[in-house]
């Protein structure tokens, strides 16, 4: 039973609906093992941003309070989008590669071990 | 001559003589909430309340307890009690429970008084209808005892305003809106187990002689007289929970149910309570872990040893929260430190002292995995780039708390987990709330979360700056930010004539 | 083995409250807190109305004891005589 409700067949009004975001989808951004930042990051983007553009763009704002941000190797980032393994296509629009609303992009920067090697 | 009646005939005489039999309508009609949650009742009469108390018993005491409470909320306002505490830093946990657990106190009037509408048992009304006045009572005193701080600190002018709309607040106030929308019976569990046995046993009784500790006489004094109703109501909650499982055995799953999902939300907004004790108290008590050792260990163990005689058990993840409290006040106090910016108190990195004492009550996980954390932090800050998080964090769609806990087997990495329903991906902090969400997604999907609404343009602004000052309400510069160099630590200084 | 639990805000009237309280169950533990007193038993405690009386001076009601309560664990039952807290497995 999808809720346990007086009225019968109840539906609940979905709240975070894609047609909400007034043309955006609502993607969430995590560096693994760099717990400076306490979770990962809701950003609204464009579905038709590039990879490469999600990367100049977006990232700086989000993580670049990291003293490690400057040193990052994105060809040797590890990508999960959804959980799920994932090679980025810079060229290619985020939708385009499967990047949905409320998608969860996650990386890793194995080189990278953060603060004092704490994972901070 | 009349005789004194003794306490169990004045209790059978003054609530169960107090009900009447329906004639011209049909009981069902009368009480139409009772049964859609599948819970049976087969016997009101068997409801028993082991203190027996009667509404003139009930007035009598309630009065005396207000007398002695309000003569010593005069004191401490005429001895201007707010410059004994230790260290104005502990003002901030004030303003946390003002803004996060009074309005719970006035949530708890309403639904007290709404679900005692519900029960046909008469039993179930009259103590519906106590608890309802004793939470009104609460809110009450909670506000008077700590307008005194508001007449000198930042941080208190808004609080049911910012209640109803702040990120950090939507947890508690989602809390209770959960229990609110449920059934009366599963309000009762979420309630009087939850909320009293679980949340306010451990905020009013550690917390609160914590707050004796730093000199706060107000706090402590209405944290007290609370809680002397709270040890009614924990009393009540747990005769729920006998009674409904002796009434039908088809209502054990129900129960068993609505106490893992209520004991692990209730844990869920207990992460602000250990953060108040761990980080927000300057003389320290004890740890959030002995505290949840002694008050939650011991005592639910007790409990559900108690309780097995019905055929109830421990929830599955008791494990991962006892892993937990290594963990939970550092994540909950850095998910804050973080979004000081955003919120309507202060935060600080804790002094080496402090720092030293954590090492102590936490050997296995501080030093490891926290104290870098604010290594990193007064580095930042000494390069005068205090750290404040960009941006806005993702949420879990049921405690609402921004996903800052770990897995414990690898405390550097979030705990993620997610569902897909009816082609929309929904995020949880751990398998609790996922838990919860998976049993009944509708409820969820409509789940206000505070990040996502601001994203929406529902908040009053595009930019988080016009969100924070014209729709939370926030005094820039006063309310939020870093402690040190606040308004309320300058003043503090000048009142303590320090530099 | 599990234990039940009492405390009490620490006062005048509790003072004699634990008094006759550490009578009536001599194997309890008294732990002072800041501002309040806890007692704890296995399994069982026993607040009578008589033994407080007797320590406090005066009639003593047992639902006076709210006033004094912060907290408790355990299986309450109350009557004219007294209050038992109790663990039943």
């Amino acid at each position: 039973m999808p809720v346990h409700a007086m009225t019968p067949d109840y539906h609940g009004d979905v709240k975070d609906a894609r047609e909400n975001y007034h043309g955006n989808i609502m993607v969430f951004i995590g560096w693994d093992h760099h717990l400076l930042f306490c979770a990962s990051k809701a950003i609204p983007l464009p579905p038709d941003m590039t990879f490469g553009q999600l990367i100049e763009q977006v990232m700086p704002d989000a993580f670049g309070q990291h003293p490690e941000f400057k040193k990052i190797n994105w060809e040797t980032a590890n990508w999960l989008l959804d959980g799920q393994a994932f090679s980025p296509d810079l060229s290619k629009g985020l939708e385009e590669q499967g990047v949905g609303h409320k998608s969860l992009i996650r990386f890793a920067t194995p080189e990278l071990m953060g603060y004092a090697n704490a994972g901070i | 001559m009349a005789t004194k009646l003794n306490i169990k005939d004045k209790y059978r005489l003054l609530t169960r003589d107090l009900d009447w039999d329906f004639d011209y309508q049909d009981r069902k009609e009368a009480f139409p909430q009772e049964d859609f949650e599948g819970i049976k009742i087969t016997d009101w009469s068997k409801w028993e309340d082991p203190f027996r108390l009667t509404m003139d018993a009930y007035w009598k005491y309630q009065a005396e307890k207000e007398k002695k409470l309000y003569a010593i909320f005069d004191a401490f306002s005429q001895n201007n009690g707010h410059v004994n505490v230790t260290d104005a830093r502990y003002v901030n946990a004030i303003k946390l429970f003002l803004t996060g657990v009074s309005p719970l106190e006035y949530q708890a009037h309403q639904g007290f008084a709404a679900v005692g509408r519900q029960f046909s048992g008469v039993g179930a009304r009259v103590a519906c209808q106590m608890q309802s006045l004793d939470e009104l009572r609460h809110v009450q005193t909670q506000v008077h005892a700590m307008s005194h701080y508001n007449k000198f600190f930042d941080g208190f002018h808004e609080f049911p305003h910012m209640h109803d709309r702040v990120w950090y607040l939507s947890v508690p106030k989602s809390f209770f809106d959960d229990a609110r929308s449920a059934g009366p019976f599963e309000f009762m569990i979420a309630i009087g187990f939850s909320f009293e046995y679980v949340l306010t046993n451990l905020l009013f009784v550690p917390f609160m002689s914590g707050a004796a500790y730093n000199g706060d006489m107000a706090t402590v004094t209405f944290g007290f007289s609370a809680q002397s109703d709270e040890a009614r109501h924990m009393t009540l909650g747990l005769e729920v929970i006998k009674f409904l499982l002796e009434q039908h055995e088809d209502n054990l799953p129900i129960v068993q149910k609505w106490i893992n999902k209520w004991l692990w939300r209730g844990y869920r907004v207990l992460a602000l309570v250990a953060m108040m004790m761990d980080y927000m108290l300057p003389n320290k008590v004890m740890s959030w872990k002995e505290a949840w050792e002694v008050y939650f260990e011991d005592a639910a163990g007790s409990l559900f040893k108690d309780l097995a005689r019905y055929g109830i058990v421990m929830p599955d993840y008791v494990e991962t929260i006892a892993k937990e409290k290594e963990h939970l006040s550092h994540q909950a106090w850095w998910i804050f430190y973080n979004f000081t910016h955003a919120s309507a108190f202060h935060t600080w990195i804790p002094s080496a002292k402090e720092l030293d004492w954590l090492s102590e009550k936490y050997p296995s996980t501080f030093d490891q995995y926290y104290r870098p954390r604010f290594e990193l932090a007064a580095e930042m800050e000494k390069a005068g780039e205090r750290f404040y998080c960009s941006g806005l964090p993702q949420l879990c769609q049921v405690c609402q708390i921004p996903m800052g806990f770990t897995e414990m087997d690898n405390p550097t990495l979030i705990s993620y987990r997610d569902s897909v329903y009816k082609d929309d991906r929904y995020h949880f902090c751990s398998d609790g709330c996922k838990t919860i969400f998976d049993d009944e997604p509708e409820k969820y999907v409509h789940s206000w979360l505070p990040v996502q609404q601001i994203f929406q343009g529902n908040c009053g602004g595009a930019d988080v700056e016009t969100v924070l000052k014209d729709y939370y309400r926030i005094n820039m510069g006063a309310d939020n930010m870093e402690y040190a160099g606040s308004p309320d630590d300058l003043r503090w200084k000048a009142w303590k004539g320090v530099a | 083995m599990s234990k039940v639990y009492i405390a009490l805000q620490d006062n005048e009237e509790s003072r004699y409250i634990i008094e006759a309280m550490e009578e009536d169950n001599p194997d309890a533990t008294v732990i002072r807190q800041p501002a309040m007193i806890r007692v704890e038993n296995e399994n069982k405690l026993v607040i009578r109305r008589e033994t407080v009386e007797e320590k406090i001076g005066r009639d003593w009601n047992v639902q006076e004891l709210h006033m004094n309560l912060i907290t408790l664990a355990g299986n309450v039952d109350e009557d004219d005589d007294q209050l038992t807290i109790e663990w039943k497995q």
